[in-house]
């Protein structure tokens, strides 16, 4: 007889989805608020977004201890590099960071899915996405987490974004408004939700514009 | 020829009981150029004067920011000043990776202290040629303490440190009864007219001095240069209508305008307010 | 990685604590656990107290291995220690200490030598109500209620039904008395012993242990296997 025992594992994953859309002049960045292990719900009101710098955000879902220490890594390297160059980071180089940070950590990874959105130094949104142990790429529009498999194609054939391919390169960027893509991220978590039963609760999404942060909020399924 | 056979090195301590070399350090403090510090219950203010070593170089920072809540100006050498803000800024962000919660700035004034002590005993190492004065906020509200090259250190009301900083020990000993209830705009002038009493004569200028803020709802942050010199100018034109004389006030006056002036936690509106003051109390100068 | 480093690691829990139920109330907040210790399947100690006051502010509930929950509190001791050793006023409050465990937790996880517990933290400190979680693995965070083990699956739709922000000390201790009265009934590893601790602003009590009284005659409960067709 195997003896019955207790078992662990350093990882787990606590589910949730991550979607950031850059416009001309915009970036949203949305996740949902619950968090879960397993079929077990452990609290429906957790964000998994957060500020990194005055234009940058970042949307992570994975395993929250991990995503946790990743945030506090970023932070106070943020800190340090303010007390150093007596500003806050632009988008781009905090995406440098972050890829830096999580490949530190190539042979234990933390275990989290990370879309990093924000304006760059121009002003125009911009969207980093990236993999658990740092591969990262510039994208007009992404999608990260447990329901990223069904966000990543509706947003794919809503938004169109030209082939990276192209020569000379084409703007990454979504052509939709504002308002348009904020009625994007609420149509795709609502439709996440209903297949996925790691997103749902609540749904945060984050307006970055040139006017400065907004919040939003909108309800989802908490079966 | 007469020479001093116990300040050699700083472990060797004097018949007298002194330390030559530690006495030394704080030498240095008085050689540096000045700052100043000064704190009502909710707010405390930090000023220096900058001094460019010659005519083609600029100066250097003298106040440094040690996280949202804490903030040094120093006097004395200020490469080890450097040193010793960074140390600052690294235990501030160490601690707050362990609680989520800044640093009580008494805790880091002790850790600061015991820093520079260690220096006082140790054959192979030289003491701190800084003095520090730090400002900052925490549960138990303002504080200003003075941190100096032996491991000693003083909590405060206000203070002077640097060249010529007795001028301004004067002109704060006379006033720091008021400074609890001061406003925040009422501060920053003191500290001011305080850093103009250590130039000798020479006109306050914004460009030869920095200014920072912390308090309630205020991160610490220097003042840029031109709020400077609107505040500078706003109660050089009042004491230039008035007898520039400092000592006679009419006491009512000074406590209607601490009274009626919250601790208001505002940015922008900052100067303006300022400016309103000094025309409702003149004769401060 | 020594072999002597190996044999020094936690594989499995030897004695364990059941569910932790904890909630927010009008005053503050209000910890429920039982006094059972486990090894295994059989009840090896019957009166170990499972909440722990942690300093002036906060209150501390553990589930899972006990003798490194009792670690914990030799940790907690330290740092409590410490900061009143400062005698400048300053005091960790809730936030402060379940941060602190959560970098403990998850510290020890890293080195792949987890501390076997899931801590509830609760805690007042300046008015501000506190209620929060870490586990083995370090994963953290707050909630108006929460709940360990198996609370998790049998306390916590209890509390999302009746919880509300306004319950007065004895509607909350009701509250508790349901969910542990549940885990009583379905949770082979509680016993009828429990103890529930409040903290407010003016302190900690951890009140003496008690019994729930239990109705053990529901015909489901008396033959169980009644409705189960099978060979057994």
């Amino acid at each position: 007889m195997v003896k019955e025992q207790a078992n662990w594992s350093p990882y787990d994953n606590n589910g949730g989805s991550c979607v950031a859309i850059a416009g001309a002049d915009y970036c949203v960045i949305a996740a949902d608020t619950r968090m879960s292990t397993g079929y077990n719900i452990l609290t429906r009101d957790y964000s998994k977004i957060c500020q990194l710098a005055d234009k940058c955000v970042m949307a992570s879902s994975g395993f929250q201890a991990d995503v946790n220490a990743l945030k506090k890594n970023l932070y106070a390297k943020h800190l340090i590099y303010q007390h150093q160059h007596n500003k806050q980071m632009s988008c781009p180089a905090m995406a440098q960071l972050l890829s830096n940070t999580l490949y530190y950590k190539r042979f234990f990874p933390y275990y989290s899915f990370n879309v990093l959105g924000g304006l760059d130094s121009e002003g125009k949104g911009c969207v980093f996405t990236y993999d658990a142990v740092g591969s990262y790429e510039r994208v007009g529009y992404s999608s990260q987490g447990s329901g990223s498999t069904l966000i990543m194609p509706f947003l794919d054939n809503q938004l169109k974004s030209p082939s990276p391919l192209l020569l000379p390169a084409q703007d990454a960027v979504t052509p939709l408004s504002e308002v348009e893509a904020v009625e994007l991220v609420k149509t795709v978590f609502a439709s996440a939700a209903e297949r996925d039963i790691f997103t749902g609760d609540k749904l945060e999404i984050v307006v970055l514009g040139a006017s400065g942060i907004r919040r939003e909020y909108m309800d989802l399924r908490k079966d | 020829m007469f020479r001093n056979q116990y300040d050699t090195d700083v472990t060797t301590w004097s018949p007298a009981g002194r330390l030559f070399q530690v006495e030394y350090a704080m030498e240095a403090v008085k050689q540096g150029s000045a700052a100043i510090g000064l704190r009502s219950k909710t707010h405390v203010v930090l000023a220096c004067v900058n001094k460019a070593n010659s005519e083609l170089s600029s100066h250097q920072k003298k106040i440094f920011k040690v996280d949202d809540h804490i903030g040094v100006a120093i006097a004395g050498l200020t490469a080890d000043g450097r040193v010793l803000s960074r140390f600052m800024r690294s235990e501030c962000i160490n601690y707050n990776y362990t609680f989520e919660s800044p640093l009580p700035v008494g805790r880091l004034v002790v850790q600061l202290a015991d820093k520079a002590q260690v220096c006082t005993q140790r054959s192979w190492k030289r003491p701190y040629g800084v003095g520090l004065l730090v400002a900052g906020l925490d549960e138990s509200g303002a504080h200003l303490y003075y941190n100096c090259p032996s491991g000693n250190y003083f909590e405060y009301q206000a203070f002077a440190i640097g060249s010529r900083s007795q001028a301004a020990k004067t002109y704060l000993e006379r006033r720091f009864g008021n400074f609890n209830g001061s406003s925040r705009e009422d501060l920053i002038k003191d500290a001011l007219i305080a850093t103009r009493e250590t130039l000798q004569g020479e006109k306050l200028k914004s460009s030869i001095c920095t200014v920072a803020v912390v308090g309630v709802g205020e991160p610490f942050h220097i003042l840029d240069q031109d709020t400077v010199q609107q505040l500078i100018d706003a109660f050089e034109i009042v004491s230039e209508e008035e007898v520039p004389s400092a000592e006679s006030q009419p006491p009512s006056e000074e406590d209607a305008g601490a009274g009626q002036a919250p601790p208001a936690d505002q940015g922008a509106g900052a100067d303006q307010g300022a400016v309103a003051d000094q025309g409702a109390a003149p004769m401060d100068i | 990685m020594g072999s002597g480093a190996d044999s020094e690691r936690t594989l499995y829990p030897y004695v364990t604590g059941s569910s932790v139920v904890a909630i927010k109330y009008k005053d503050g907040i209000l910890m429920a656990a039982d006094m059972g210790g486990s090894y295994g399947s059989t009840l090896r100690y019957k009166s170990i107290e499972r909440l722990k006051p942690i300093g002036k502010h906060t209150l501390l509930g553990a589930s899972g291995e006990i003798s490194d929950f009792q670690e914990i509190l030799r940790f907690l001791d330290e740092l409590i220690l410490n900061d009143n050793m400062w005698d400048d006023g300053n005091s960790l409050g809730p936030k402060e200490v379940h941060n602190y465990l959560t970098r403990v937790m998850y510290n020890r996880r890293n080195k792949f030598n987890p501390l076997w517990n899931s801590l509830v933290i609760g805690g007042v400190k300046n008015g501000q109500k506190y209620l929060g979680m870490v586990n083995m693995i370090g994963i953290n965070f707050n909630d108006n209620h929460v709940a360990t083990g198996l609370g998790n699956h049998l306390a916590r739709p209890i509390l999302r039904d009746e919880w509300n922000e306004n319950l007065t000390f004895e509607e909350g201790v009701k509250l508790l008395e349901k969910c542990m009265r549940v885990l009583l009934y379905r949770d082979r590893s509680a016993v009828n012993k429990i103890q529930i601790a409040k903290i407010t602003e003016e302190g900690t009590t951890v009140f003496p242990p008690f019994s729930l009284k239990t109705y053990w005659e529901f015909s489901a409960f008396k033959n169980p296997a009644a409705s189960a067709v099978g060979s057994w």
